[in-house]
């Protein structure tokens, strides 16, 4: 590459996998969940799809879903490994 | 209001910490701008999240540049995309340290000039990335590495140094209303000129508190009246709805601070001058938005 300065390129997992940062992992109870998106709107990194989905490669366990679900519907679990 | 897009701009992830609400601010920011958008970032936390040589986890150009020449650098590049025809986003993202200490003179040569940019400062209210060092934005009684005891200096009223300049545009928000920042943005991109956004970012290594609280601060922060959520357009101030129930009832100023481990031992006599410059802000913004002054 002969870029005229120093230039990065858009890559998934330019960070590494953030997946291994995380102490405790959200688990979401779909019987609870009313499907409102507020856990998705609010997770900084973006790791939680439309379906409620969370992308446990990426998602660093910081527990703002869990806190901010209004039905509680979102457990932190330790990660055992 | 129009549907907030479904794209991300933001490749997972960043190397920010964990509950870091200046990566959901980006996320909300980049939704607003869309992918036609140059960020100039100066050195913060946000020049070392991108992620690690040569990868990076933005979607969208970004111009990483020293610290006090952010605004200067956006204006020369406002004027480039001009010249060219072009309608690119020109956005300076920048910390409180980068903004309100070290990048003032340039930001304010960039507003006197008129150049069509928006300038986000994302308010940490420390120099996060060097390891909170307390900074121009950091409000009275917060510890920082610094302050150990607690800052004796007040915050800098960034505000009112920036409205001095009478811009078209200029807002206050914090993600913890996503929504609000997301149309803020969308306005002031929509506006000639130069724009400005002062957004609150609670920090959870360095306002110590647990990085699943850190949307739960921000709340509290426009709840008890800290933060006070406004738009300026054209010199017409409003106040945004998520501030208009706390200017009516505030909670309590201690629900703000007793959740964060940095105001950890204020005394009452600090409390009380937080108080009254809180009380003093919104009896200003109330008089400004009903034209008395
Ligand atoms: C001229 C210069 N002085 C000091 C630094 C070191 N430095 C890099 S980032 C930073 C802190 C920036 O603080 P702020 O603007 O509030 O952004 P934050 O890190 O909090 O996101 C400092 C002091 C530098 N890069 N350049
Ligand atoms: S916030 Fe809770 S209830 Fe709402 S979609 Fe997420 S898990 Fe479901
Ligand atoms: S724990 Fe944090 S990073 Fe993981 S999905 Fe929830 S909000 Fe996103
Ligand atoms: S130090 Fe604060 S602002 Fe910087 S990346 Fe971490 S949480 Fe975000
Ligand atoms: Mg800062």
């Amino acid at each position: 590459m002969n870029d005229p300065v120093a230039m990065s390129r858009p890559k998934k997992g330019a960070a590494g996998m953030t997946g291994s940062w995380r102490t405790f992992r959200p688990v979401v109870d779909r019987e609870a969940c009313n499907a409102c998106g507020l856990c998705a709107m609010y997770c900084p990194d973006g790791c939680i799809n439309e379906e409620h989905e969370i992308d446990l490669d990426y998602c660093k366990g910081c527990g703002i879903c869990a806190q901010e679900c209004p039905k509680k519907a979102i457990k932190m679990e330790r990660e055992e490994r | 209001m129009a549907e907030i897009p479904k794209e991300e701009y933001l490749e997972k992830c960043t190397t920010a910490c964990a509950g870091c609400t200046s990566s959901l601010t980006l996320r909300y920011v980049l939704k607003a701008a869309g992918p036609d958008t140059v960020l100039v970032v100066p050195a913060c936390c946000t020049s070392i999240l991108q992620g690690i040589y040569p990868n990076t986890a933005f979607n969208v150009p970004v111009y990483n540049i020293a610290f006090a020449a952010a605004a200067a650098c956006a204006s020369g590049m406002s004027e480039a995309f001009a010249s060219m025809g072009k309608k690119t986003n020109v956005i300076v993202y920048a910390g409180d340290g980068g903004t309100i200490d070290i990048g003032i003179q340039a930001l304010s040569g960039a507003l006197e000039r008129g150049t069509d940019f928006l300038y986000i400062c994302y308010d940490n209210e420390a120099y996060g990335n060097t390891g909170m060092q307390r900074s121009g934005a950091t409000p009275m009684g917060a510890r920082t590495t610094t302050t150990p005891g607690g800052k004796t200096n007040a915050k800098k009223d960034l505000d009112r140094i920036i409205a001095a300049h009478n811009i078209p545009y200029q807002a206050t928000a914090t993600p913890a209303y996503p929504k609000d920042l997301y149309e803020k943005v969308k306005t002031a991109l929509a506006t000639p000129g130069p724009s400005f956004i002062h957004i609150l970012a609670p920090c959870p290594p360095g306002w110590r508190i647990a990085s699943d609280m850190s949307v739960a601060v921000g709340k509290l922060a426009v709840k008890t009246g800290s933060w006070v959520l406004w738009e300026r357009k054209y010199g017409e101030l409003s106040i945004s709805s998520p501030s208009k129930g706390a200017m009516k009832k505030r909670a309590p100023l201690r629900d703000y601070l007793s959740v964060q481990g940095r105001f950890k031992g204020i005394s009452d006599s600090t409390v009380n001058e937080l108080e009254q410059a809180i009380e003093k802000n919104i009896a200003q913004l109330a008089k400004e938005e009903a034209g008395e002054c």
